[in-house]
Order: C-alpha cells, then sequence, then structure tokens
C-alpha cells in the first residue's frame, strides 16, 4: 500500500486522479475499521488530512465547511447550526470526534451518517472537486445508495455548504446506548423563519437519508398560519399529525439494531417532540 | 515504508507494514506496548494516544500517513521512574483492576485535565464516554479523576 | 504474640491496599499474553467452521501450505492422537474430527513469519462440508426425536430435585414464563498466548487463564505429552469473568510450536474473540410460585432449559446450580426443578459470572414481584418475610448456617439513600445525548432484588489450593515471597494474598511471585472462591512458618521478634488447604452439597422515556455480604464493576444469534456500558464473618451481577407497567409492551422432554 501525503489540494487531486487505486485517507475512523478487520484493503492511499484548504469554516450568512472540520470543530466553533452541534455531540466518542470528519461522513455516505440528516435539512450542497473543475450537488441529490454517491472515483469533497437556517433546529438520535451508538433512528428538522422553510432528514431509517416533503409541507402550513416571525405551541393534534407524516417517510428495516415498527415508532414520537421544540424557538 | 515522527519527544523511526495502524506500529515496531488492542475499531479506547495534541484511537490511524507527526502515549507520562498524578491517583483510588483499559483512560484523562482542569462529574463522564472498563463499573476511576482535579486547585 | 506485630504493620488485612501490580499497569508496562514477545517467535491463526452444523469431507491445505512464510498448517490429521478435551466432559478434538458443530469450531491452524501471511494461508485451506440440519432451540434439541449433535444424544445433564411436598396447598399462585438472552463476557483483554517448545521434546505455555492446573490437565493428553512436559506459565490478564475457563486456544499453540519447533504466539481480534469463547447459558425458565395469603411461600415449581451449545463446558455445574438456586434465597418448603441443558449447535457456552444462579435470579425475582402484586403486598416485605435464616434449608434441603444475613442485606439494601428527584442535566435522561426529550414522557421507576450463590465448587468437586511461603532474609532484612498458582484476573488475588502475608508474618516486605505450574493447583479464579481458597492456603502456609520461627525462637533463646536472628537460613513451607467436604448432588436430599453461600440485594432507579422506550439507569443500591472484606476498596471495586455487567445484561448486551451465527461480534454492536450508562452505586459491605473461611471472609465477586438484573428490569417495570419478561430489555419491549413467549408448551416442574409445541 503506498501512501501519498498531500501537501495542498492540487497535489491532492493530481495524485489522485492518476492513481485509479487510490482511496482518500482523513481522519480513518470509516477506512481503517476496513483495513483492520482485512475486509478492505486499498492499493494506495491519498492522505488529505493536513489540507488547510480542507480545514476552512466561513460563515457570514452563508456557511461554507470545509470536508476536513472534525466533529470537535462542529461543537467548539460557530457555524451557526445548532443541528449540527447536536448532531456532533452524538457522534462516537471524543476520540472519534477529534477524527472524523464532516467530508468523512459524506464520503462514507452512510445512512446512519450522523451529520448528514441535518445536512438534508439544512439544504445543504457538497462541492467536489476534480482536475476537471468543480462540482456542486444538493445534499438531497448526493447519496444514491447505502454507502454510495454521486461522487465520482476522482473526485474529492472539499466542502459542503449552506445558508444559514437562524436558530430554529434539532437534531435527536435514539440509541440504546448513551455514547458510541450507531443510530438506530434519527431526525434533524429545521424551521427557517427566514427563507420560510422547514427542512426534514431521517437517518438510518432507508436506504439514504430520507426527506419527509408530506411532513415539511405540514409543519410549513402551521408556521404560516402563526407568522413565521412567531413562536408556536402546536397543538397535540398538529404535533400528532406531523410526527406520523414524518415516520411515513421513513422506509425502514429490520436489522440487528433495530426493528422497522420500532424506527416508525419512534420516528413519529420524534416528530412530534421536534416540532414542539423548534416552533418554540424564535 | 518507513515512518519518522516524534514519540514522547523522542524522534523514531520505523518500518510500517502495508495498512498497519498507528497502534499496531506502536507496539511491534516501536515496543511501545502500553497501548493495547481490544477492538480494532475505535470502540474501546484502550488504544488512546495524543497526535499532534488531540485525543485519537491510534487504531483507527494508518501509520503510513504519520510522518512527522507528534505522539504521546501513556508510556510518556511517567519518566526518570516518577508517576504521573494520574497514575498515582488511579492507585490510590483502586481505579485499576485487570488494566487493560488503564493505559487508554490514562490518556483520555490527562486530555481532559488539560483543556479542563477542574470538570464536572458529568464532564468527566462525557470525556470518557470513549473508553470502555469491563472490570470496574467506572466509580473508581471518577474518583480518582476527580482527586487529581481537586490537588490540582489545591 | 502476633497481635502486636500487625500494629506495627502497614498493608494488612482488613485495609485497602495498593495492587502490587499496580504501577506497572498504571504505566503500561504491564505485560498482558497479547503483549508477549519472543525472539523468531512466528504468528498463529484459526481456521473456524463457517456452518453451524456439517460433516467435514476433505480439507485441502497444499496451497497454504505452499506460501513461503507459512511455516505449518495443522488440521485434525496432524493431530498426535484421538483425544478429547472439555473441563467437564472430554466432548471436543483440539481440531474438528468428522464434524463441526457451531460456526466458528476451529478446523485447522496455521504458524506463518508474520500476523498477515498467517491470515492470508487461512484463505487457501479448503474445506469441503457436507452441511447437516442445525438445531438452534435448546427446548427442540432435547426432545427425542431430536437429531444428535453428539453421539451420545442432547442432554448434557437433567437434574430434576424434589423437596418436600411439590403440590402442597397454597392460597395464591402465580406463574410466568422468562428468558435469559446469551451474554458475553467481553473482557477487554484478547485471548492470547505464546508457546515455546523446550529442548526436552515438551513445552512452555505462556497463557492468560482462569486455571493453570485444569488448562495443564486438558492440554497434555492432547499433545501426547506426560503433564511434566507442558509448563504454564500466567501471563498478565486482561480480565476473565468465565471466558477463560475453558481451553480455548492453548492447545493450538502447543500444537504449532512442537510442529515449527519455533515459539508461536496467537492473538484473537475481537470478531474472532467472540466465536472463540464461550458464553454464559441462554435461558428458558418456567416458573409457578404458591404462596399464603401472608405471603410466606409454598412451594416453588420450576422448569430451567439451558442452551449448552456445540460442546458441554462448564455446563453440568451450571445446569446444577441452577437447580439448586432456583428459589431464591428464601424460606421455600416445598418444591420441584427440572433444570436440564441441551447441545445445540449455537456457540458453545459455559462459565459467566453468576454461573446459572443469574438466570434463575431474573425469573424468580420476576415471580417475587408478581405474588407481591397479587397478594397486595409490598415487594420488599414479602422478600424480608420469606428471607433465609440460620438453620433454614435451601430447596435441596441444606441448611445455611455459618454466615446467612439475607434479612440484614435487604434491610440494609432497602435504607439506602434513594437518589434525588430530577437529574442535574438534560444530557442525564434516557438518550443522553441523544437530545430526544426535555423530560417529556420520562417516568422515574424503582425496583427491588435479592440474590443468593454458592461461594468455591460444590457436590464433592475438590477444589484444593496449594500455598507455599518462603521467609528469608536479604541485605534489607526479612523478606517472604508468597507462590501459588492462583490466577490474577483483575479481581485482586494477588493483592489478598501480600495483605494475608503480611498478616500473619508480621512483616511488610512480602512479594507474590507469579503464578505458575512449579506449584499444586490453587483451582479456578471463579465461583468468588479465591478469597477463601487463596487465602486459606497462603494463611496456613504462614502458620507452618510462624510455627517453625517459635520453635527456633524457643531453641535458640532468641526472642520471637528479632527476625533477622532466627532467619540465617531460610524457612519455606508447602501447604495444600481443602474447604470442607461437599457431597454429591442427590435431587431429593442432600445436607451438604455447597461449601457456603453469598447473599446480596440491589436496589435500582431508573428514568424511561415511554415515548422512545430507552432506559436511564440512575442509581443502583447494593448490600452485599462479604463475610470480611479483605480489602475494602478492592470490595467496592468488584460490586461496582459487577454492577455494570448486571446493568449489561438488564439493558443493552446480547449475542444475537441467527440459526448459529454471531450478527453483532464486534464491540459496535455488543454494547458494553460506557461512563454515561454507568450509573452511581450506593453500596454497604455486610460483614458476618463465616467461620470456616479466612478471617470469615467468603467471597465478593459474583453477587452483584446476580440481583442487579433483575432489580434494574424490576424498577422498569415499576416505571412503565411493562411485563418485561426477558433480558436484555429491548425499546421494543417498552413501547409495544412485547412479551417474550417460548414456542413450547412447558407446565413448570415438569421435564421438558416430550413438551409439544404451542
Amino acid at each position: 500500500m503506498t501512501v501519498h501525503v498531500a501537501r495542498d489540494l492540487d497535489d491532492a487531486l493530481e495524485h489522485f486522479h492518476a492513481d485509479a487505486g487510490a482511496e482518500l485517507l482523513a481522519g480513518g475512523t470509516d477506512l481503517m475499521v476496513e483495513v483492520n478487520f482485512g475486509r478492505h484493503r486499498p492499493a494506495s492511499v491519498v492522505a488529505i488530512d493536513r489540507l488547510a484548504e480542507l480545514k476552512e469554516l466561513r460563515r457570514n450568512g452563508h456557511v461554507a465547511m470545509g470536508a476536513g472540520v472534525t466533529y470537535t470543530r462542529m461543537l467548539e466553533e460557530d457555524h451557526g447550526s445548532r443541528a449540527l452541534r447536536e448532531a456532533a455531540r452524538t457522534v462516537g466518542s471524543p476520540q472519534i470526534r477529534n477524527a472524523g470528519t464532516i467530508g468523512g461522513n459524506l464520503g462514507t455516505s452512510s445512512p446512519a451518517g450522523d451529520t448528514l440528516p441535518v445536512l438534508l435539512a439544512l439544504d445543504a450542497t457538497v462541492a467536489l472537486r476534480s482536475l476537471s473543475g468543480e462540482r456542486r450537488v444538493p445534499v438531497r441529490d448526493y447519496m444514491t445508495g447505502p454507502k454510495r454517491s454521486v461522487r465520482r472515483r476522482d473526485e474529492v469533497i472539499v466542502s459542503v455548504e449552506w445558508q444559514d437556517a437562524g436558530e430554529a433546529q434539532t437534531f435527536m438520535k435514539v440509541g440504546t446506548r448513551n455514547a458510541m451508538v450507531i443510530a438506530v433512528a434519527s431526525l434533524a428538522l429545521v424551521a427557517d423563519r427566514s427563507r420560510k422553510r422547514v427542512g426534514i432528514g431521517l437517518g438510518s431509517c432507508g436506504p439514504t437519508v430520507l426527506a419527509a416533503h408530506e411532513a415539511s409541507r405540514f409543519a410549513e402550513g402551521l408556521f404560516e398560519e402563526a407568522g413565521w416571525d412567531r413562536t408556536l405551541a402546536p397543538s397535540e393534534a398538529a404535533r400528532a399529525e406531523f410526527g406520523r407524516l414524518v415516520a411515513s417517510a421513513a422506509r425502514p428495516i429490520d436489522d440487528v439494531r433495530g426493528t422497522a415498527a420500532y424506527r416508525r415508532h419512534v420516528l413519529a414520537v420524534m416528530g412530534a417532540r421536534a416540532l414542539a421544540r423548534v416552533a418554540r424557538m424564535s | 515504508m518507513r515512518v519518522s515522527l516524534t514519540v514522547n519527544g523522542e524522534k523514531r523511526a520505523a518500518e510500517a507494514r502495508d495498512g498497519e495502524s498507528l497502534l499496531t506500529f506502536l507496539r511491534e515496531e516501536l515496543e511501545l506496548s502500553g497501548s493495547k488492542n481490544a477492538c480494532e475499531q475505535g470502540e474501546c479506547g484502550s488504544c488512546s494516544v495524543m497526535l499532534d495534541g488531540a485525543l485519537v484511537c491510534s487504531c483507527l490511524v494508518l501509520a503510513g500517513a504519520c510522518a512527522d507527526k507528534e505522539v504521546e502515549t501513556v508510556e510518556g507520562l511517567s519518566s526518570g521512574g516518577k508517576m504521573h498524578p494520574l497514575q498515582t491517583a488511579f492507585l490510590k483510588a483502586g481505579a485499576v483492576q485487570c488494566g487493560f483499559c488503564t493505559p487508554g483512560l490514562i490518556v483520555s484523562a490527562n486530555a481532559l485535565l488539560k483543556a479542563n482542569p477542574e470538570p464536572s462529574d458529568a464532564e468527566i463522564r462525557e470525556a470518557l464516554s470513549g473508553n470502555i472498563c469491563r472490570c470496574t463499573g467506572y466509580g473508581k476511576i471518577l474518583e480518582a479523576v476527580h482527586a487529581v482535579a481537586q490537588g490540582a486547585r489545591a | 504474640m502476633s497481635v502486636t506485630m500487625r500494629q506495627r504493620v502497614r498493608g494488612t488485612v482488613g485495609e485497602s491496599v495498593e495492587r502490587p501490580d499496580g504501577a506497572p499497569k498504571v504505566k503500561g508496562e504491564f505485560r498482558y499474553a497479547s503483549d508477549l514477545w519472543e525472539q523468531g517467535m512466528l504468528h498463529g491463526a484459526t481456521l473456524r467452521s463457517p456452518h453451524a452444523h456439517a460433516r467435514i469431507v476433505s480439507i485441502d491445505t497444499a496451497k497454504a501450505r505452499a506460501l513461503p512464510a507459512v511455516r505449518a498448517v495443522l488440521t485434525h490429521e496432524d493431530l498426535p492422537n484421538e483425544e478429547l478435551y472439555g473441563l467437564m466432559k472430554s466432548d471436543q478434538y483440539p481440531l474438528a474430527r468428522g464434524k463441526v458443530r457451531f460456526i466458528g469450531d476451529p478446523v485447522a491452524v496455521v504458524a506463518a513469519d508474520d500476523a498477515q501471511a498467517a491470515r492470508d494461508a487461512l484463505k487457501l485451506i479448503a474445506v469441503t462440508y457436507e452441511p447437516l440440519p442445525a438445531i438452534t432451540d435448546p427446548i427442540a434439541a432435547l426432545q427425542p426425536e431430536a437429531q444428535p449433535i453428539h453421539d451420545r444424544g442432547n442432554v448434557i445433564d437433567a437434574i430434576h430435585l424434589v423437596h418436600g411436598d411439590p403440590h402442597a396447598e397454597a392460597d395464591v399462585e402465580v406463574s410466568g414464563e422468562y428468558e435469559v438472552g446469551m451474554q458475553d463476557q467481553a473482557a477487554l483483554g484478547p485471548e492470547a498466548g505464546l508457546a515455546i517448545p523446550d529442548e526436552d521434546g515438551g513445552v512452555t505455555l505462556h497463557i492468560a487463564t482462569q486455571w493453570l492446573h485444569e488448562d495443564l490437565r486438558q492440554i497434555a493428553p492432547c499433545l501426547g505429552l506426560p503433564e511434566e512436559k507442558v509448563r504454564l506459565v500466567m501471563s498478565g490478564v486482561g480480565g476473565a469473568f468465565g471466558a477463560r475457563e475453558d481451553v480455548t486456544l492453548q492447545i493450538h499453540l502447543c500444537l504449532l510450536a512442537l510442529a515449527t519447533k519455533r515459539p508461536v504466539r496467537m492473538t484473537y481480534g475481537r470478531e474472532e474473540s467472540f466465536y472463540g469463547h464461550v458464553h454464559r447459558h441462554p435461558a428458558w425458565l418456567f416458573y409457578t410460585h404458591g404462596a399464603k395469603k401472608d405471603g410466606t411461600l409454598v412451594y416453588v415449581r420450576a422448569t430451567i432449559a439451558l442452551d449448552g451449545g456445540g460442546y458441554a463446558s462448564s455446563s453440568p455445574a451450571v445446569i446444577a446450580n441452577a437447580a439448586c438456586f432456583a428459589a431464591g434465597p428464601y424460606r421455600v418448603p416445598n418444591a420441584e426443578v427440572w433444570s436440564i441443558g441441551a447441545y445445540t449447535n449455537n456457540p458453545p457456552t459455559g462459565a459467566m459470572r453468576g454461573f446459572g444462579a443469574v438466570q434463575t435470579c431474573f425469573a424468580y425475582e420476576a415471580q417475587m414481584d408478581k405474588l407481591a402484586a397479587k397478594l397486595e403486598m409490598d415487594p420488599v416485605a414479602l422478600r424480608s418475610k420469606n428471607a433465609l435464616k440460620d438453620g433454614d434449608e435451601i430447596i435441596t434441603s441444606q441448611p445455611v448456617v455459618g454466615s446467612e444475613p439475607v434479612s440484614e442485606v435487604i434491610r440494609r439494601t432497602n435504607a439506602l439513600p434513594l437518589p434525588p428527584a430530577g437529574r442535574a442535566s438534560n444530557v442525564e435522561l434516557p438518550g443522553g445525548a441523544g437530545n430526544l426529550t426535555l423530560g417529556e414522557g420520562v417516568v422515574r421507576g424503582v425496583g427491588f432484588a435479592a440474590g443468593f450463590k454458592n461461594v468455591c465448587y460444590s457436590h464433592g468437586f475438590d477444589d484444593p489450593c496449594d500455598a507455599r511461603v518462603r521467609l528469608e532474609r536479604d541485605a534489607d532484612g526479612p523478606i517472604a515471597h508468597v507462590h501459588t498458582a492462583a490466577a490474577e484476573v483483575g479481581q485482586g488475588v494477588v493483592t489478598v494474598q501480600l495483605q494475608v502475608a503480611r498478616t500473619e508474618l508480621g512483616l511488610e516486605r512480602v512479594i507474590v511471585d507469579n503464578a505458575d505450574t512449579q506449584i499444586g493447583s490453587a483451582g479456578s479464579s471463579s465461583a468468588s472462591r479465591q478469597t477463601w481458597m487463596t487465602g486459606a492456603a497462603v494463611k496456613a502456609a504462614c502458620d507452618l512458618v510462624n510455627a517453625e520461627l517459635d520453635r527456633r525462637s524457643r531453641d535458640r533463646g532468641v526472642p520471637r521478634d528479632r527476625l533477622e536472628r532466627l532467619l540465617d537460613t531460610p524457612i519455606e513451607h508447602r501447604i495444600t488447604y481443602r474447604h470442607g467436604p461437599t457431597e454429591s448432588l442427590n435431587p431429593t436430599t442432600q445436607n451438604h452439597g455447597h461449601v457456603a453461600f453469598l447473599f446480596a440485594a440491589h436496589r435500582a432507579t431508573v428514568d424511561v422515556d415511554l415515548g422512545t422506550g430507552l432506559v436511564k439507569v440512575v442509581q443502583v443500591a447494593t448490600a452485599q455480604d462479604v463475610g470480611k472484606a479483605i480489602n475494602p476498596v478492592a470490595v467496592i471495586g468488584q460490586l461496582e464493576g459487577g454492577i455494570a455487567q448486571g446493568l449489561g445484561l438488564a439493558v443493552m448486551e446480547e449475542v444475537i444469534l441467527k440459526d448459529g451465527a454471531v450478527k453483532n461480534a464486534s464491540f459496535t454492536d455488543y454494547l458494553l456500558p460506557t461512563t454515561l450508562d454507568m450509573p452511581p452505586v450506593v453500596a454497604d459491605v455486610i460483614e458476618h464473618p463465616h467461620p470456616d473461611a479466612p478471617y470469615g471472609a467468603k467471597g465478593v465477586g459474583e453477587p452483584p451481577t446476580i440481583s442487579s438484573t433483575p432489580a434494574i428490569v424490576a424498577a422498569i417495570r415499576a416505571a412503565t407497567g411493562r411485563e418485561l419478561n426477558r433480558v436484555p430489555v429491548r425499546p421494543d419491549d417498552i413501547v409495544f409492551g412485547t412479551v417474550a413467549a417460548s414456542s413450547w408448551r412447558i407446565v413448570p416442574g415438569q421435564d421438558p422432554r416430550g413438551a409439544v409445541r404451542k
């Protein structure tokens, strides 16, 4: 296995393009598990964990988070997304959070990736770069299946970007242990009051992270009626209906971590609670 | 491939095998077997080390990508026969039983206290949530960390 | 005369002494089996069966042997003889011969220059199997028409225990079916060892194990060597909890070392570890309790079916324990119990902390709560009312005598302060940082349970302990060496030996030598027995040393406390200590099947989020009867650690099997409690010295895992109103009220053989 420690982004792109068997290595928290278990041994690796260009974080109404930003930085730095911070807090352990990156979460593209429902709810865009140039793909079009995405073999995720969506957002994750747990189901809810848009992302309940369009429209209706600039306390019936719509958007399966029936149930519970919580936030 | 890096303040170099993790590199190539392998997938924290000042699971770090990096292991915490206050505290509190998790815990607790010298109980628990102990139930471990935090305060 | 000396010596019995192996452990210098290294060593790897049940048609190792880095490839054809091994029944070949009986059954082993080459070689071994139907339901395996997994049939052991009149009249009756899932010991230190061939054709094995001599007894015949040519040396143990009671890689390592004439090291990864050692027996338990209106227990009828997996391991003893402890620490005048273990094609089961008493405690404590509800009695009062007292018989007819503070254990547990209402922060709510609730849907519940089991080995099993104490002087003065074969697995027996020797000899300078087979057996580090057995053996050896010191003092006219003058020549004594004899298991009457008993109770407080079904254990309170706390801090460590394992079984730990395959063989999906799952423990240590035990110290290790699980589940029931007849409790069980139901119609107290499906 050859290891090329990239000096800068162009260097990384060149090596990555030239070597068809090369794989990217940032935090290593996904790739190294495969390597340690002998399940996968890339012929060559391009290490991108030292690239300063990928570690930038800019926020000025528009947030651009470099792919190399770790979960610890998502917890500690000002990117304006409460839901992302809440999601980062649930990832693994301090050790994992110091190494794992948002680019890695997107690169692995697992439906259980904790930031992915948030990025979907934020209507974020993934910036991919190769030697041929840059491509921008909305997160909603980015994942195509479990651990599959539209990223081309020679593309490097350089950043993920979104518009500041305000304070009214939350992330919830169900796991049968309080740390280091892969989500049984997760939900991100963003009520962008200035853009009058409700974004939802569901994790671990389908082959990709999923939106819940009917639920989004329903919530938008509630906010519209109450006034987008107002906080509100949705009725129990409204909360229950929202939860029902959230659950109905899921396509869960039975697996070692949970049953489909439980996932649907808990998505409805999370949905009802998330709506109440977010509606109270201005 | 040959990898040169700094370990516990000392320049070290050795051949890294294909796909070798930093954990295996430390244990087999550099003969620093204090960091332990209990799960090989970052789920137990027994392999915890400091890498360029950040606490990580060394089993998830590719040795071949570590050129010129700085690593601190449990072996670096005691020098010249003198133990680190955390090591003494763990012993005094009865926080060591089989001890397999102990090196990783001490490295993690040290990382915590460097960043947060007076952590609350909840903060200690969250900071150590990546370190599994199967013997102690964590009670004595928390006592030991509190004792060091209080001792430093005194 | 030793009283005066004791006051001047530090680190004696009763003090919280620092462990003698502690400094190396905290510095990362302590050598565990997986840290062993020898110049020129080869690396071993194991090929395991992918089938739960299959005939081995052929094995072709040619391609594997052809790899340049491979030094040996062994299959059953390379075994020196046809010896079988096993802890209690010799039913397993070192490498499968003829048949494989579980997914993971070892079929071949390889030694190569490096670990990767060894793993590559495994892929090149071609095994042709003829799959056979696999039986994964233990009750199905017990039926007369079931296909035999072993020639002798699928019943490992069947115990039918009858006490008094099991159908005596009662005013109320409650029944239930209960299921206990498969728990794993999950010791952090993986299986590992290093075998070095010796010049005399023998072999030295450095190994992490619970019982050196029992390993030796099984290894030597399989190697075709006399025991004198097989030397075992204890290496550092990274936890055990029963997982190291059986032979795992010992014979494989020795075979490879002898075949290659090179040192060979082998370490299991975590995934292989799940396949490579025995697990706790899953169980189905069918119970009926009868009581008088005032709560006096009248009868317990129970049928207990244990899944023994592909090989027997210590199943016979687990089956016996389940029967003996089927009714709990209560006065039960009438009982009928069938306890039966079956071979299946699931991964083998054997010793895990609690050993049969865990499974029954979950069932009988659920029953006691059902009874209390039916009688409208307080659950703690019901238990107190029926608590065993000195001289009362357990259901085997053995009276509990010597030390049995059951009422006190119950009372003092219940008296411990409850945690404060509410929580310090939202992250302490069920789901933690998962941010699922800010308090909505969260209900608190409290539950109580009591349990017991034997300490030391039972039913006529002789488990002696040898100890040698050598007292001499060096440049710095008198120094003592203590040598036993007691396996230090983390529990602190090495410290106990240190404390006992210091106390008895009146000397601080004591070294506990490493355990090996150069001295006689200390028995297993299991059954909570090492404090009693090794403690007593070291004490007895010290007594002999002291007697000789007395003699020298008298003969020479030298004061007894002038040790340097009495130690011109060393004094060394070796002794074999045995506990009092026990009777073999007799299903109808037995006065002395067990040496003594250990009792504990737990009270758990939990918060449950009724919407998500997630649980946070808020506090566990416990009072435990230890006889005497040799090392108080170490005792608390055992209590807290055992409770963590009980919590794991209650809410998160299960080896999930499908058709004999482990679906979650990793720490990603076999979940162990973290610092964010384990609550504070409030503990009250009760000391009623047992007259036969050294300093009255009975033992500590297992009771914390026995009644902690049912206490937590009882708390969840209190919070949710759900029946919860299965552990581990899943969120599904809470939100949907799922009740585990056996597919067999079994009447408690009846033989499950011949049962019909529902």
